[in-house]
This record gives C-alpha cells, structure tokens and sequence, in this order.
C-alpha cells in the first residue's frame, strides 16, 4: 500500500456534501480515476459505433455523469446489489462487468449480456448483482425496493442502491416506493442523479419542488444533497448513506450532476446552450478533478498516461469484440420467453 | 338478514349482541353476521325493545332479506310479537332489517359428475394427476387460501402481499388464517399503492423469491400493469435469459354484482396478449387449488384471475397435494353436436346452457379452457374436429378479446371441419353499466349461449 494520502482539495466547493475531510489515499484516487475514465472512453466509443450505424435505436450516454456511480460504487460491498435505468452504461462498467460484453450488446449481438436481445436499455448482471437497466424511467424505485425488501426477508446485512434520473423522480411510483420503504425501513439508498435535465424539460420547469433530495421529508426519509461531480464527495457521503441503509433504512442522496451530450443520440439540445456545457466541462469535470488531484500528490504524468493508454486499447477490444461477434441465430427470436419448467426443475436438482 | 355485501346472497349469525327485553338504541350493535367476505356487525335502524329471536345465533345460510329478529316499537307490547308473521319482509312489529339491496342473479349450480370431478374428467389431452385421495366440498375461496398455505408450507421463499391481505384476512377473506399461520413477515399488508407494491413483488422475484401480489380486484392492477407487463414479462427475455422472474398475480377479475364499469372489467384478454406471461382463470374449486399451487411453483409471471362472484361457490376438491399443469383445458362436458369454450364464470352458463340444449336434444361438449395462455389449442381442435361446430363465451369486450382469437385460430386450424361460422358470447361492447337491468343485458347468460349454439346448428 502506497502511504501517500491526499487531502481533499476546496475545489467544489459548490458541494452541499460534507466529505468531513476524509482521507483519500493514492490508490483510492488512481481506482476512481480509472474506473472514471473507462466509463468516458466506453461512452465516446459507443458515441462513435452509434455514429458509424452499428448500435441502433435509443442509446444514453453518461458522459459527465462518472462520479456519481463512481463514488456510490466504492462505498459498497460486492454482494449489495444495484439497479438503474436505461442511462446504464456507466453503472455496469463500475459494478465490474465486461466492456466486451456491455458493448456486443449495444451492436446487438450474441456476445452481449443479453445476448443481443435487450439492448443498451436492458442489461444484466446476476454474478455481479447488478438488476439492470430498465427502459422505464421510475422503476428502479420500486423494483429496487423489491430487492430489499428479498434482503430484509432474508435477514442479510446486503442493501440496494436504486439509481434513477431526476425526471423519473416525478414518476407517482417513486413517491409510493419512499411511503413503503420508510414504512418498512428497508435497506435501500434512492439516488437521483439530477443531470439538471429531463430529456429537454429542466427540473425548474418539470418540479414544483426543485431540491429532490426533499423529496422524503413527508414521509420521514433523510435526504442529502450532494456535488455529483466530485468523486471524493461522493465516496464521503456514500459512506456515512450506506451504513444509514444497512442499519436505518432508507436515505436520498440528490446527485447535482451534469450531462454532456444529448439526452439521446438524437438530441438536437435546444433547451441549453453550449456556454452552459462547455462551462461545466471546463470548470467541474469530474475526471480532470482527480487527475489534478492525482498530479498535486505527485503523481507522475506518465502513469496517467500509461492508465489513458491501457484504457483506450481495452475499449478498442470491447469495441472489436461488439463488431466481430455475431448477431443472434435467428432461433433465438423464439428462445428466453418462458422458462421452461423442465429447465427450472433441472436448475433446482442440480 | 341484511346484504351486507354486493355479492352476498346468503348470511350467518355469527352472535346475537342483545338478548331479549334490552332496550336498543338506534346504532347499537345487535348481531354479528358472517358474509361471503368479512364478519360485520349489524346495527338496529330504530329505537325499541329487543323482542324476539327468530333465527338463533350459529345459524347458517340465512337467505338476504328473511326476517332474524324483532324489534318492539315504543308502545307496542309482547302481543305485538306474535302478530308479526315469521318470515318475509315487513312485518310488524319491525324487522331488523338493512336497506332493500339488489340481490345477485343466482347462477345455477352445474350438477354434472364431471364438473365437479375435474381429474376424473376423461380428458385425453389432459395430463391431469389422478385425484386418488379423498375429496373434501371446498368454496373457490377456501381452495385458494389452501394452494397457498400449503404452498408457503412446502417453500419458504413464497410470502403474499398486498392490500388487506394480513390482518382484514382478505378483501374477499381469501387469505383467511394466514397471518396466524406464516406472521406478518411472509403475509405483508401494503398501503394502496398498486404500482409501487408490483414493483417490489417483481424486484423481491428478480432477487429469488416468489412472490404472490394480490391485487383485490384486477381493476386496480391496470396501475400496475408496468410492471406486470414491462418488468415482469419481458424480463427474462430482455436478459437473454438470466433472469427468471417467479411471481404470481392474482385476484378477482370481471363484473362482480352492481359495482359498475370502474370495478367490472374483465382483463383476460389484455394479459393473454403478451409473450412471456401465462395466465389463468379456473372455474372450480379444484382447478383454483391445483392451478395455484402449479402457478406458484412456476418460474414464470403468473396472472391468475379469479372471480369474485365463483368466491363462494362449493366443488369437490381433491384432498392432498394436488397439482393441475398450466396450459390445460378440461372437458367439462362432453358432447358432440357443438364445442362450447369458456372459463370462469362463464363455464358455469355453458354448462347450464348445455342442460338446456339437452332438453332438446342437442349435446353440447363444453370446454373449461382454465389458462388462456398458453391457450389448449389441441384439445379445443379436437372437439371441434368431432361437433364441427364452436360457440365461445366471456364476459369481456368482443373486439380483440379471447373469442376472437379462438375464432381465428379455429378458423386458421380447422377451416375443413367447420359446418358454421365460429360464433361469440360476449359482454356488451359497453362499459359495465350499475342499473340492474342494463347490468343484465350487459353481461352473457345461459339463453345467450343456448341462441349461439342453435345458431351455429342452425336450428331455431
């Protein structure tokens, strides 16, 4: 273990967190700073394959966005279990599945997670507990609750963390999700990752109440709320949220991010204005944020570049890997529909 | 005897509260009366001196609206009493009595052997699990509570949710006994929340356990028919397999007893439309214990739609674990001039529209189709294969609804065979009406299904 430790800097200040001056060490910001710029270099390629026709339909980039799965991500152990909607890209990759397989699902094929039948909405993990991706906005609220409500049934110290955007939080089953959750104190962390935009519509022209993470208050559910662009933010109040879920119930954390491409591909952005993005990318990115921290604590420049370069050839694999892999036998329109109860009875003897 | 319910046709006195000579105010409770639902108190609409006991506490199947006590008005001595007649409405002195209610068309009970006997119906097709044991005489409503207790007995990953399911024992008093039994972590009352409450049903499946959501009537489902369908559905699919979603839906679906077009609906043919569900709808008690219990052990998203009005209704069910596969019509009646097909409720008028038909000759062969998907394809051919002829009944809307796609696939299938057009039975293309005439004329009966039939016989 490297001893250099870095203090967190005033940067964001903006933060309505609280970090409490935690303590980063090197390692712990050269893991953020790589798992961040993975997510940034898979969503650029996926950018690009979407651009070149490869990956049809809707696909949601969560560029801008990298702290805030990020740092949620290393407060948790692998048996807590996650789950989103369709901007997921970026919470697969930090819940440790395979870039090959996320992107062969993107170009739809058989090597994908879903073997080409789900999509960049619709991916899973069961080994990496990870429950998808879900093409409706306000359903990681309820089906989260599910999750944790199957760890209190069956007495683990496991907790859910349900992601979802700021416009889903508008949805009538999110509210329903929080009575049920702080009336049932189950061990789940509702974060709402206020990109500032739903699709076009911003949260002061779509909510009466702009600050989300009050969103609780009637029905008693703890909200914090927290600078989204800084990883180190984020990991601080991810740990003092976590351990409020596995012993309290329920919390919202409000992540203030920022997106910077479109909602979707196909986004003509005429709700912002470039200023505003630019703005952000120059002055809070979350990625540049911790490579300058990394730099401040000495670290060389050339190891940066080392992670830049084995990130970049590591994409470009996912990326070869999504275009060689072949579609789907056109058998398989018909496989994965029901299971068969053979197929469950087998599973169960085994 | 009061009717305390929309669908209660019959009452027991669970407890006289007054004994006779109290004086009783307006309000005051007097008796406790078991319904088809739930055990009430009933309250005196007048002032005056509890006078006799004309049905004794323990009583059961009081028919609604026959006299069960006296009441004496201010004034009125104990020769008052005798004055009054012992039964009917209005006598003097007055009758504890609630409101007049519209009491529910009585359906006639089928009497067939093989309608009561399901695995001993002698279907071919059927791979049914020979009912060896004894038989008890069961309600739909005590064979359900029972696919579930056993089920949560055999599997401690099976627990029920929803609204009133723990300590008011069920809406409809299906889940009777059950939070005595499991306690309240394995039978959990939610808030009126239906999409939320599915979401969590789905989210505790997709994390290993089998979940059985009930909705207390499928009319409210349709706010969580998201997640019925997006998250319970497709998601095996949208995985490519990795994730099983092992959960039951079920409550009653359909037009109960003057409740109108907002509670009415019939959702059959809604949830057998969608790839990735199997859904069904028994019409006995046996089928309602044996299709549960084989729902609830299915890996799949099960919608199991019941009826409210069949609740009450006594078969004889197989005693033991009893297990009928899903995706398997049964004959309910065999006969060879026409192929009638129904579930639910409407079996009950096919069969007694059969009896009619038999009056005169003609024998018809009813089918139970008891899922609706996957639909029983090759045992509904067969039978048509043999009359040439089908009639289908359900009370849902005509247009897209379970008939048409019989018709259409009978028609696809079995075009040679057909001497007649295929023909529906169908609800109204109306929403429900609530006045009791216009409810009638709304909803399919035996003569409609007698007029089918002859229909595609074509005989008067």
């Amino acid at each position: 273990m490297r001893s250099s430790m870095v203090t967190r800097t005033t940067k964001s200040a903006k933060s309505n967190g609280d970090n409490g001056g935690a303590q980063h060490s090197r390692d712990d910001l050269l893991r953020y700073y790589r798992d961040m710029l993975l997510i940034r270099r898979f969503e650029e390629k996926a950018g690009q394959l979407y651009g070149m026709g490869l990956i049809g339909g809707f696909c949601h980039l969560y560029i801008g966005q990298e702290a805030v799965v990020v740092g949620m991500q290393a407060a948790i152990t692998p048996d807590d279990m996650v789950i989103t909607s369709y901007r997921d890209h970026g919470h697969m990759l930090a819940t440790g599945m395979d870039p090959k397989g996320v992107m062969a699902e993107l170009t739809g094929r058989t090597g994908g997670y879903s073997r080409g039948k789900g999509g960049s909405m619709h991916m899973f993990s069961r080994e990496k507990n990870f429950f998808g991706g879900h093409g409706i906005v306000g359903t990681p609220a309820s089906l989260g609750l599910g999750l944790a409500f199957a760890q209190r049934y069956r007495n683990t110290k496991n907790i859910v963390l349900a992601y979802f955007g700021d416009g889903a939080a508008n949805q009538g089953q999110v509210a329903e999700s929080f009575n049920m959750a702080q009336l049932w104190k189950l061990p789940i962390l509702f974060i709402i990752e206020n990109n500032q935009y739903a699709m076009g519509t911003s949260v002061a022209r779509s909510s009466a109440q702009t600050q989300l993470s009050k969103r609780g208050e009637s029905f008693g559910i703890p909200g914090r709320q927290v600078d989204g662009m800084d990883v180190l933010t984020v990991k601080s109040v991810a740990d003092e949220a976590v351990a409020h879920a596995r012993s309290e119930g329920p919390m919202i954390l409000e992540m203030m991010t920022y997106r910077y491409r479109g909602h979707s591909m196909s986004d003509p952005a005429k709700y912002r204005t470039r200023e505003e993005v630019d703005k952000v990318k120059n002055e809070r990115d979350p990625i540049d944020n911790v490579r300058d921290r990394l730099l401040k604590a000495g670290v060389d420049e050339g190891e940066l570049k080392a992670i830049d370069r084995e990130i970049k050839d590591r994409i470009a694999g996912a990326a070869e890997f999504a275009q060689q892999s072949p579609e789907p036998d056109p058998a398989e329109l018909y496989t994965d529909i029901l299971v068969s109860l053979e197929g469950a009875r087998e599973a169960r003897d085994a | 005897m009061p009717a305390l319910s929309p669908t209660m046709t019959h009452g027991r006195i669970a407890r006289w509260r007054k004994t006779v000579g109290e004086k009783v105010a307006s309000g005051d409770v007097i008796a406790e009366i078991e319904t088809d639902k739930a055990t009430m108190e009933l309250e005196a609409a007048d002032d005056g001196i509890f006078g006799r006991v004309v049905v004794p506490e323990g009583t059961n199947d009081v028919p609604v609206n026959e006299v069960i006590a006296l009441l004496l008005n201010d004034g009125e001595g104990k020769e008052a009493l005798d004055k009054a007649p012992p039964k009917g409405p209005a006598p003097q002195p007055k009758p504890v009595q609630a409101p007049p209610a519209q009491k529910p068309v009585p359906i006639k009970e089928p009497t067939k052997p093989s309608d009561q006997r399901p695995g001993s119906g002698g279907t071919p097709q059927s791979a049914e699990p020979a009912a060896s044991g004894a038989m008890v005489t069961q309600t739909v409503r005590e064979a359900l509570r029972d696919a579930m207790a056993e089920e949560m007995r055999r599997d401690p990953d099976v627990f029920l949710m929803g609204e009133e399911v723990a300590q008011y024992e069920g809406a409809y008093k299906v889940s009777q006994g059950l939070l005595a039994e499991f306690g309240p972590r394995r039978v959990v009352d939610t808030p009126i929340t239906e999409y939320g409450f599915a979401g969590v049903g789905v989210g505790a499946a997709y994390a290993g356990l089998k979940p059985i959501v009930e909705f207390m009537t499928f009319n409210f489902a349709m706010q969580a028919m998201d997640h019925i369908v997006n998250s319970a559905a497709k998601t095996l699919y949208m995985s490519g397999g990795q994730m099983p979603v092992p959960i039951v839906f079920r409550g009653p679906n359909g037009p109960a007893s003057r409740v109108a077009a907002q509670h009415s609906q019939d959702f059959a043919a809604w949830y057998a439309s969608v790839p990735g569900l199997k859904v069904v709808s028994p019409y006995t008690a046996a089928d309602a214990k044996g299709l549960l219990k084989a729902a609830i052990r299915d890996p799949n998203p099960v919608v199991f739609l019941e009826n409210e009005l069949l609740y009450g209704r006594s078969f004889e069910v197989p005693t033991g674990d009893y297990v009928i596969p899903i995706g398997k019509a049964r004959i309910a009646r065999e006969g060879k001039h026409v192929t009638i097909v129904a579930h639910s409720l409407s079996v009950a008028h096919s069969l007694a529209a059969a009896d009619e038909l038999a009056k005169e000759g003609i024998e018809a062969e009813v089918i139970d189709l008891r899922t609706l998907r996957p639909l029983d394809l090759d045992t509904i051919l067969a039978s048509v294969r043999k009359t040439n002829r089908i009639v289908s009944v359900e009370e849902g809307w005509p247009t897209a609804g379970i008939g048409a796609e019989i018709a259409a696939l009978v028609v696809q299938h079995a075009f040679d065979d057909l001497d007649a057009p295929p023909t529906r039975v169908t609800g109204q293309d109306v929403p429900l009406p609530y006045a009791a005439n216009l409810e009638k004329l709304a909803l399919p009966k035996p003569e409609h299904v007698v007029a089918a039939a002859k229909a595609v016989l074509y005989r008067q």
